[in-house]
């Protein structure tokens, strides 16, 4: 048995573990139709019997009051966070990426960390924080405490993206007698935006998957969709979790499409 | 022009770091000083320790002290501060809690002088030195005692260090399963992940992005929703046992326990973590051309040869960047343990979470929480040393 590329060891090796990688992901969407309360396939399922699919999960997740609001307050925190973490981490690029910037290398490390940060860490530090600020369970804590956590994508892209970036540009706009700012956003902003906005994606993702921070300080009124979704897995169990994980597997798919586009070379000219 | 741009350069990251450094630093700065500063019992009986160091710390201490003690006992339970004292002091001595909450009890209905009569009177506990010892130890605003305790160690009546008794032995163990742990998922997705690399570095451009696809939908979808899918799988009543017993493999009585344990730990880990390991890979394997392969064959190596000696050590960078982002990212994982690591599964961020939420034994979370940083920090460094920051990416 040869095990190169193209083998058939290496294919069924490599397929069985694309499965391992997706199935459980898919298996989801199918049992959100089922018409009984259970987090498994019945026979009627099975034997594709309509009667056995229903949409009263996606109805309790849509027209429901909790879901609805934790869908809104998801939407509130993920927008603020996603764009202060984009203002701020793009500017901190556009720094990191100037050959005059000293202390590069240490100041990476130190805005990228929150990505490394163990969450419950995290968590822990902001729980005593914004506790001694008065400020647990308001919208405030919870956006500033996303946006931390969102800023080392953004920086990441838009470092990325600023490292194909020819400054040149910059140089031939001044010459044309535009100011900073003028050149910032008809030059530069336009070449880097894919950057830009993939990192706003990446922290907005970031926002809409946190749980742990939520768990230590976010109260009954700012609850979130991986919020309900944890109580969903630890006390009432119940399929409507699996509706509301279809709809997040839906917003997943969508930023993926998204990010890949932008960031797939010889689209634009970049130069 | 070389000083204006230097400014404008620090001008524009100085927004993130001054950000970064109030809201992120500093809150993780203050956490860790509760590892090591703990004020609770100093504040709370001020008088009855300063009284106290004029005592030798054998025998019993002077009428004096057992008055401040007594008037700061009733003081605290007037300001319902006793509960915490008494924790603190249970921590130090077992059996504390219930001679502080009682004597405060007593001392709001009866008790006058001398105290020093009075006090061992209402529990016998006051008559012996240790509870005065007890006192003096977690007295101290700074202390070692949480840090020792992160690694099993306690102090002994006169102050030397050893190691706690047997049945409360529980982080060193924790802390060496949690790495163990981390390995085991390290391992598993080096297994998995880099022929899956290789298929997708090597495959027909189409074939390729369609393949990498399937690793980015994983990555992209929330954790909640990868864990709860293991859920469905895995438990007793789910998909995979439903269909060993439809199958005949099991029976129905006999369904496998594959989830709320260790097991339901490491599958779910390493599904969450796999997409980590794959995409550092397969981007440096992208930039391997396949000719030298060829090249190497033709000169007369076999493929295990060739492989040895001309790919992998070209991939390696993609391996330690993989291995090193999957252990950092498990050693510190605290939702999928939670959710699907019933008791045998559980991690040493789990008993953070713990202490913080539960037992508010704030000083040893934050203690372990310190240990866990700092062994987390030296891999980010390692990471930066190696293989640079700078040069991170995200997704494909």
């Amino acid at each position: 048995m040869r095990i190169s590329p193209g083998s058939t060891a290496l294919r069924l090796f490599c397929g069985l573990a694309f499965l391992f990688l997706v199935a459980p992901i898919l298996v989801i969407i199918p049992l959100s139709f089922n018409a009984e309360p259970y987090f498994t396939f019945t026979t009627g399922m099975l034997e594709l019997d309509p009667d056995a699919y229903s949409l009263r999960w996606y109805e309790q997740v849509i027209f429901g009051e909790q879901w609805r609001s934790a869908a809104l307050n998801s939407a509130i925190i993920g927008f603020s966070a996603a764009a202060l973490a984009t203002v701020l981490g793009t500017l901190a690029a556009l720094g990191l990426s100037s050959p005059a910037m000293p202390w590069r290398r240490p100041l990476t490390a130190l805005l990228i960390s929150p990505l490394i940060v163990p969450i419950v860490i995290t968590a822990a530090g902001m729980f005593f924080f914004y506790s001694s600020l008065n400020l647990t369970q308001t919208y405030t804590a919870l956006i500033l405490s996303h946006a931390v956590l969102g800023a080392p994508f953004v920086v990441i892209t838009v470092t990325a993206s600023m490292a194909g970036f020819n400054r040149e540009l910059l140089l031939a706009a001044a010459s044309l007698g535009a100011g900073p700012a003028y050149s910032f956003f008809r030059v530069q902003l336009p070449i880097i935006s894919p950057g830009v906005i993939s990192g706003a994606l990446f922290a907005f993702a970031a926002s809409l998957d946190e749980v742990v921070i939520m768990l230590f300080m976010g109260g009954i009124e700012q609850r979130t969709i991986p919020r309900e979704m944890w109580s969903g897995i630890r006390e009432e169990i119940s399929p409507a979790i699996l509706a509301a994980a279809t709809f997040l597997i839906l917003v997943a798919v969508l930023l993926l499409v998204t990010v890949e586009l932008l960031q797939r070379p010889g689209k634009k000219p970049s130069n | 022009m070389l000083n204006k741009a230097r400014t404008g350069a620090i001008l524009l990251a100085l927004p993130l770091t001054a950000f970064i450094l109030v809201t992120f630093v500093a809150p993780l700065g203050s956490m860790f000083m509760r590892s090591l500063y703990d004020p609770l019992v100093a504040d709370i009986m001020p008088e009855t320790l300063a009284a106290l160091e004029e005592w030798d710390g054998t025998g019993l201490p002077a009428e004096q002290v057992y008055a401040l003690a007594a008037r700061e006992l009733g003081l605290a339970r007037e300001e319902k501060t006793i509960g915490r004292l008494a924790t603190r002091l249970n921590r130090d001595t077992s059996g504390m809690r219930s001679v502080i909450m009682r004597s405060g009890r007593a001392l709001k209905r009866a008790g006058d002088a001398p105290w020093s009569e009075t006090l061992p009177d209402i529990n016998p506990a006051w008559g012996e030195a240790d509870i005065w010892q007890a006192l003096v130890r977690t007295g101290a605003r700074v202390t070692p005692i949480y840090y020792l305790n992160a690694l099993d160690l306690t102090l002994d009546s006169d102050g030397g260090v050893v190691r706690q008794p047997e049945d409360r032995r529980i982080y060193g163990t924790l802390f060496i399963k949690t790495i163990r742990v981390s390995l085991v998922i390290t391992l598993l997705c080096l297994a998995i992940g880099y022929p899956v690399a290789w298929l997708i570095a090597h495959s027909p451009p189409r074939m390729s992005r369609m393949l990498l696809v399937l690793v980015l939908v994983p990555f992209w979808t929330s954790l909640l929703v990868r864990t709860t899918s293991w859920i469905v799988l895995l438990q007793q009543q789910g998909v995979v046992n439903d269909l060993l017993v439809r199958v005949g493999i099991v029976a129905d009585e006999q369904r496998l326990t594959m989830i709320h344990n260790m097991t339901g730990t490491l599958v779910a880990m390493t599904h969450v973590l796999l997409p980590f390991m794959i995409l550092p890979i397969y981007s440096v394997m992208r930039g391997i051309p396949a000719v030298q392969m060829q090249a190497a064959m033709s000169l007369g190596a076999n493929w295990p040869r060739a492989f040895r000696q001309v790919y992998l050590p070209q991939s390696l960078p993609g391996v330690g960047a993989g291995c090193l982002l999957v252990f950092i990212l498990a050693i510190g994982y605290y939702i999928t343990p939670a959710l699907v690591g019933g008791q045998s599964g559980q991690l040493i961020s789990n008993f953070i979470a713990y202490h913080i939420q539960t037992s508010l034994n704030w000083g040893l979370a934050a203690a372990l929480g310190c240990v866990l940083f700092v062994a987390v920090l030296l891999l980010f460094l390692l990471y930066d040393r190696v293989l640079g920051l700078d040069r991170m990416r995200l997704g494909a």
